[in-house]
């Protein structure tokens, strides 16, 4: 772990060769809740990159003191605590977004990717490189939520991020939004699309 | 017959899987066969049925509002239910913990195959889940609340099973193109069982 190749990889990994959601399946339940619009994904993922960031860095920096037994409660104590911290920053300083999403911002307790990379990694790893992991696996899942969302409120609402996108004259011609792309089953759809393409692209992850 | 209606209706009506959509990480991870899938099934299960009444004493009889009276007159006016996310999850962690030493001991084989899902069964949302859906519904007594734990462990357990068999059947007789095997065809199948069991939703028991 001493040379520069070896955290760019950390870094830039879970981005494709190894993302957290289409590679490890971890954090599905919040892709399938959160994705039926554009911005309560994208909030989500920053909120999920910033708590992975940095419970990652204090789970690697107390590893050596965490008894085993105990390890899975100081984990969820750790990122409880940071959890509560981007509530209440979210709260304070983006309050219409944080009404829309006050739930699924406690279920990032929850959320595998955490406790998935936490034991994974940050238990076995110094700080620095615990952070770059934190920060790439957060991308990777917020890119992957972001892709879903495009296509979940691009299909289901014809808006993006809001804004109408999907031209008045295609309603007039008789165009209508696919009320089924809003519920939770077609974003597992949409994600095993996401898959197939991935893996169409990296032949060594298909499975025999 | 409340408690046995409510056992049957968390079972298939509110199916924790296909209902609301919680608990999927570890359940198209580990559905690769019947077997660990079952293991899975029956650990989720016994948490479900183990946290859910422990959380209702605990929402009942020291976080609710009014709930420390039994100290004394002078709690009455305490409310503690801001903390109750935090207990929810020490208590599941720490039952977590509890079971993954048991597992250890008496089946190093299930342990083994179930790998770091068993410790992710602490934040498997379909546990916390039960113990919030506790906490919403109000339930009037700790026998309501164990079999209402009781049918989304099983309702859980019944979906793993059911997808494990058909993840096994698709896996051995079925040309599934290249890139969508294993993982691929697992999201595609949860799909299409998830709109099969959206028929149970407006089913009144």
């Amino acid at each position: 772990m001493a040379d520069k190749t070896s955290y760019k990889d950390i870094f830039f990994n879970p981005f494709s060769k190894d993302n957290p959601v289409i590679v490890q399946v971890l954090g599905i339940c919040s892709a399938l809740a959160v994705t039926a619009k554009m911005e309560p994904a994208l909030v989500m993922g920053i909120s999920v990159i910033a708590v992975l960031a940095f419970s990652n860095v204090i789970i690697s920096l107390l590893r050596n003191t965490i008894p085993t037994n105990i390890r899975i409660i100081v984990q969820l104590v750790v990122v409880a605590a940071l959890v509560i911290i981007v509530n209440q920053l979210l709260i304070a300083y983006a309050y219409d977004v944080s009404k829309q999403l006050s739930v699924f911002v406690s279920l990032i307790i929850t959320n595998c990717i955490l406790m998935g990379r936490l034991e994974a990694f940050a238990m076995g790893n110094k700080p620095w490189p615990a952070f770059l992991d934190g920060v790439g696996n957060g991308i990777g899942y917020a890119m992957v939520l972001l892709i879903v969302a495009f296509f979940r409120e691009l299909l289901g609402s014809g808006t993006l991020f809001g804004f109408q996108v999907v031209p008045q004259c295609f309603y007039d011609a008789g165009y209508a939004n696919n009320g089924l792309m809003i519920l939770p089953p077609m974003a597992l759809l949409v994600v095993a699309c996401i898959i197939w393409v991935h893996r169409s692209i990296n032949k060594d992850l298909q499975e025999k | 017959m409340e408690n046995l209606n409510l056992f049957i209706r968390s079972i298939f009506v509110d199916n924790m899987v296909f209902a609301y959509f919680l608990g999927m990480c570890s359940f198209l991870a580990v559905s690769k066969n019947v077997k660990t899938a079952f293991g899975l099934g029956v650990a989720v299960t016994f948490m479900l049925v183990i946290t859910v009444p422990i959380n209702y004493l605990l929402q009942n009889y020291v976080l609710q509002a009014g709930a420390l009276t039994w100290l004394g007159p002078d709690y009455a006016g305490v409310d503690l239910s801001f903390l109750s996310l935090i207990m929810f999850i020490a208590v599941i962690a720490s039952m977590t913990q509890l079971v993954e030493m048991a597992v250890e001991k008496y089946s190093p084989s299930l342990y083994a195959s179930l790998g770091i899902f068993l410790p992710l069964i602490a934040v498997n949302c379909a546990i916390l889940g039960g113990s919030l859906f506790m906490q919403q519904r109000g339930f009037g007594s700790v026998w309501t609340a164990t079999c209402a734990g009781a049918g989304w462990g099983l309702g859980w357990l019944l979906a793993i099973v059911a997808i494990a068999a058909i993840r096994e059947r698709v896996a051995s007789y079925s040309n599934v193109p290249a890139p969508l095997r294993g993982i691929g065809i697992a999201f595609i199948i949860c799909a299409l069982m998830g709109i099969a069991f959206m028929s149970f939703l407006g089913i009144k028991i």
